[in-house]
């Protein structure tokens, strides 16, 4: 397909794509982290899956004490970079803060662990490190958040690991499928070389077809590959040229110059998640001059969170709901706009860009349920969640597999 | 990482906080907890005749947002047989054998009761013996804590009462509420302390209900002057720690305490020579639990600045505290805007004109650029912009070089050397009501 040059100047698409939620300034970071209560048994703390110490990281930052926050932060959560920046913190930790029962805002919990784990970051901190050597081998299968959190925990209780990952850079939807304007690839390799530095092995580009070779020649295997790709939507004109799915659109962005990425004047997303919220988001920050959800259910309906939707509003977007998508109707080589079906019968919306997001279908890769030696985490254990899922999940798993090598 | 074990007076402990005498060391269950914790050590609350507490205890301050910023008591001490207490002691002492067990006492001022007391204290196999000098609210007018602890003689005396029978360190600890603490470290060194520990609380009045013209802590209708101590408190613990462990005559190990809160707060009495630290309004407050941020906090910083053990930085500011007439006349300094860093609010230009030395110049505000200048010729260094200024190194002070020697009043008083021209003060030449400011 011709690829149309987006109409923005560079400098538009860097703020266009900035982060959303800048760094707090050092005052700032102090008189936030004053305002904390430092509840004991505190619902933030109780809130995250990973169950950072929430009160005692903040405490650290009201006392200047920046590395041993973030030794607090990383020992729960070995992704605290990147869940400071795309963790839904207002269903989590923020939306637990005891502050809002009083009418107050919450405490800016994910702006302070930004605060302390950027400062390991550019001090280029190395807060852990690897455990006596036990001789036991792990494989692990993605290098995303779960396999690497995973990885994390094993190397500090000593055990060696091997991870390998079909992409050509470890990281997982970290490095490729985060909105960019939250979370960028830099960062996420950064954090990712961190738990790398204590002597990971990590095999990319080799992905893993089955895992009975791994049993053969590793201790026990974690598998932490995610989901598959995009679910097909089953309609007619889906091959069209002008049709891609979100994760695509986003890695695309993600792993090239911002206006080498293709976006159409009229971008249609039919989905109505979080990655859908993503990927229309970005199809108008990228430039398009209309982007807009188009989505079966009613509003009330949507999976997306609350705040992902109030910000795709904000950034223009715009909404159809009880629309359901019939065929995507060609003009030549190109999409020309889809036809949905509503409550009034059949309607054609224009458009020359559809973005396919309506969620991702199951992982290519088979494993037994019943082997005592193989563990899983993150997206293709839980059927899709956050970051901080994965690495709970991760650092559970590294833990039972610690207990089967060391006393089995 | 840095090495926090610490030796007090032959007292060993796994790291320099202790729990200060008080409510957080009340019962053997909050001890065994707080060392579980990772306290390194803890005074117990003070032991004597059991007495009676009013119900209406504490009293505090806040300072805006932030609750107990100052704290007092008018809580005596322990209200728990004498047997009781120790009992708990010998148990804590035999399960936390590591673990630094000090008992603090506070009986009658005579010979006979301190010998029995010490003896049954001893018995507990705790390390040391604290004597509770300082309480100054109820026990005082008993003849006991601060009233013992106010008057030299008398503490000399009773020391050496406790030395006589004593086999394990004797702390002495000191009250706030003189003239000149050195004269009761000085009178404490003599009856034979091995140690000193300071400052117990200040003499207080937190506050007055406006309704009812109650003071507060209010019993019943009235209070009573209490125990000061928290945050507030701190600058004034430095400052007596630093002039007992700066005079010659007092060669022993000094416990710091005065409204330590932080790692920061600790160091700071350590380079102003404490040996170890003692904590209980932050406890009381926010519980055990500090005690992880205390050591983590306070061993990073060591570590980030190669201190290896406490001894490398116990007493390093000392040298630095000087005598005023031992300061250099000629160091100039002048305030420095970093325009860039600016936000406008002129709390500077406000708090230097009616406050201090009329050192800045306003700038109208509707050019877009800077509010506030700094008038040089006028400016005498004085730090209140930088101190007033909400931004964070956005006003600095800089040391003006000059080609003169350093000179003191004490020289220049006796004639000896020259003094450097100085930014004179400026006054407003005029003040007029209709003038806008």
């Amino acid at each position: 397909m011709s690829a149309p040059e987006t109409l923005l100047t560079d400098a538009q698409l860097a703020a266009n794509f900035a982060d959303i939620a800048p760094p707090l300034t050092n005052d700032a970071a102090l008189l936030e982290a004053n305002q904390c209560l430092f509840c004991h048994d505190a619902p933030c703390t109780i809130a995250c899956p990973t169950h950072i110490d929430v009160p005692a990281f903040i405490k650290k930052i009201a006392t200047g004490n920046l590395r041993g926050s973030a030794r607090v932060i990383l020992e729960a959560n070995p992704f605290g970079h990147s869940c400071a920046r795309a963790c839904p913190v207002e269903v989590l930790c923020e939306g637990a803060c005891v502050l809002k029962t009083r009418d107050e805002q919450p405490i800016k919990i994910a702006l302070l662990q930004r605060h302390a784990t950027d400062y390991v970051l550019e001090k280029k901190l190395k807060l852990f490190e690897p455990g006596k050597r036990t001789g036991k081998r792990v494989a692990i299968v993605g290098a995303g958040p779960a396999g690497l959190a995973c990885a994390r925990d094993l190397r500090c209780r000593g055990h060696d690991v091997t991870v390998f990952e079909s992409k050509p850079q470890p990281g997982g939807l970290n490095t490729y499928g985060i909105a960019e304007y939250k979370l960028k690839a830099d960062v996420a390799l950064a954090e990712v070389q961190d738990i790398l530095d204590l002597g990971v092995e990590l095999r990319t580009g080799e992905p893993v077809d089955a895992i009975e070779p791994l049993l053969k020649e590793y201790d026990a295997v974690f598998i932490g590959v995610g989901l598959g790709g995009t679910k097909q939507l089953g309609i007619p004109g889906e091959d069209l040229p002008g049709v891609t799915d979100a994760l695509t659109f986003i890695e695309h962005l993600k792993t090239h110059p911002y206006r080498e990425t293709t976006v159409g004047r009229q971008v249609v997303v039919i989905g109505a998640g979080n990655t859908a919220i993503d990927a229309v988001t970005q199809a108008k920050r990228l430039g398009a001059a209309a982007a807009t959800i188009v989505y079966r259910r009613g509003e009330a309906d949507m999976p997306c969170y609350h705040y992902e939707y109030e910000l795709a509003k904000r950034d223009g977007c715009g909404f159809r709901f009880n629309a359901a998508p019939q065929r995507i109707i060609g003009n030549g080589s190109a999409v020309a706009g889809i036809e949905v079906r509503t409550a009034h019968g059949s309607e054609t919306i224009p458009c020359d860009m559809v973005i396919v997001a309506i969620g991702q279908g199951s992982p290519a890769l088979t494993w037994p349920k019943d082997n005592p030696r193989v563990f899983t985490g993150g997206d293709c254990a839980n059927g899709g969640a956050e970051i901080v899922n994965a690495a709970a999940e991760g650092i559970a798993a590294a833990k039972r597999i610690h207990e089967r090598l060391t006393n089995g | 990482m840095a090495d926090l074990r610490t030796n007090f007076a032959g007292i060993d402990s796994p790291n320099p906080f202790w729990l200060a005498s008080g409510p957080p060391t009340n019962t053997y269950g909050q001890v065994a907890k707080a060392f579980d914790q990772g306290w390194g050590g803890a005074v117990w609350k003070t032991i004597g005749e059991p007495i009676i507490n009013v119900f209406s205890r504490y009293g505090s301050v806040d300072l805006g947002q932030n609750r107990m910023m100052g704290f007092n008591n008018i809580e005596l001490i322990s209200d728990r047989p004498i047997a009781e207490n120790l009992k708990e002691i010998a148990e804590v002492k035999r399960n936390y054998p590591k673990h630094a067990v000090i008992a603090s006492l506070m009986v009658e001022s005579k010979q006979k009761a301190w010998h029995e007391m010490v003896k049954q204290t001893e018995d507990t196999g705790a390390d040391g013996i604290e004597l509770n000098f300082g309480c100054p609210h109820g026990m005082s007018e008993r003849g006991m804590g601060s009233a013992v602890g106010q008057v030299p003689d008398y503490t000399c005396q009773i020391v050496e009462w406790v030395k006589e029978v004593a086999t394990i360190p004797v702390i002495v600890k000191l009250t706030p509420n003189v003239t000149d603490i050195t004269y009761i470290a000085r009178a404490a060194v003599k009856g034979g302390a091995d140690a000193l520990s300071l400052i117990n609380t200040i003499n207080s009045i937190v506050g007055v209900d406006l309704t009812t013209f109650e003071p507060q802590p209010s019993v019943a209708g009235k209070s009573s002057h209490g125990g000061y101590c928290g945050p507030a408190v701190k600058p004034i613990a430095l400052h007596l720690v630093s002039a007992v462990a700066g005079d010659a005559s007092v060669k022993i190990p000094i416990s710091g305490i005065g409204g330590i809160a932080s790692w920061r707060d600790a160091a700071e009495f350590i380079v102003l020579g404490a040996g170890t630290l003692q904590v209980c309004t932050a406890v009381m407050h926010y519980g055990f639990r500090i005690v992880e941020d205390l050591i983590d906090g306070l061993s990073n910083w060591m570590d980030e600045r190669g201190h290896r053990t406490l001894a490398d930085i116990r007493g390093r500011a000392l040298p630095r505290v000087a005598k005023w007439e031992d300061l250099d006349l000629n160091y100039h300094l002048l305030a420095h805007i970093d325009q860039d860093k600016c936000i406008k609010c002129e709390l500077c230009w406000t708090a230097c004109e009616d406050g201090a030395h009329q050192a800045i110049r306003r700038l109208p505000r509707n050019n877009g650029g800077p509010v506030v200048e700094i008038i040089e010729e006028a400016c005498v260094g004085c730090n209140l912009c930088a101190a007033v200024c909400p931004v964070q190194d956005c006003i600095t002070m800089r040391q003006v070089k000059n080609d003169y020697s350093p000179v003191t009043w004490k020289e220049y008083a006796a004639g000896k050397g020259k003094l450097a021209p100085r930014s004179e003060h400026f006054h407003t030449a005029t003040w007029s009501p209709s003038a806008k400011h």
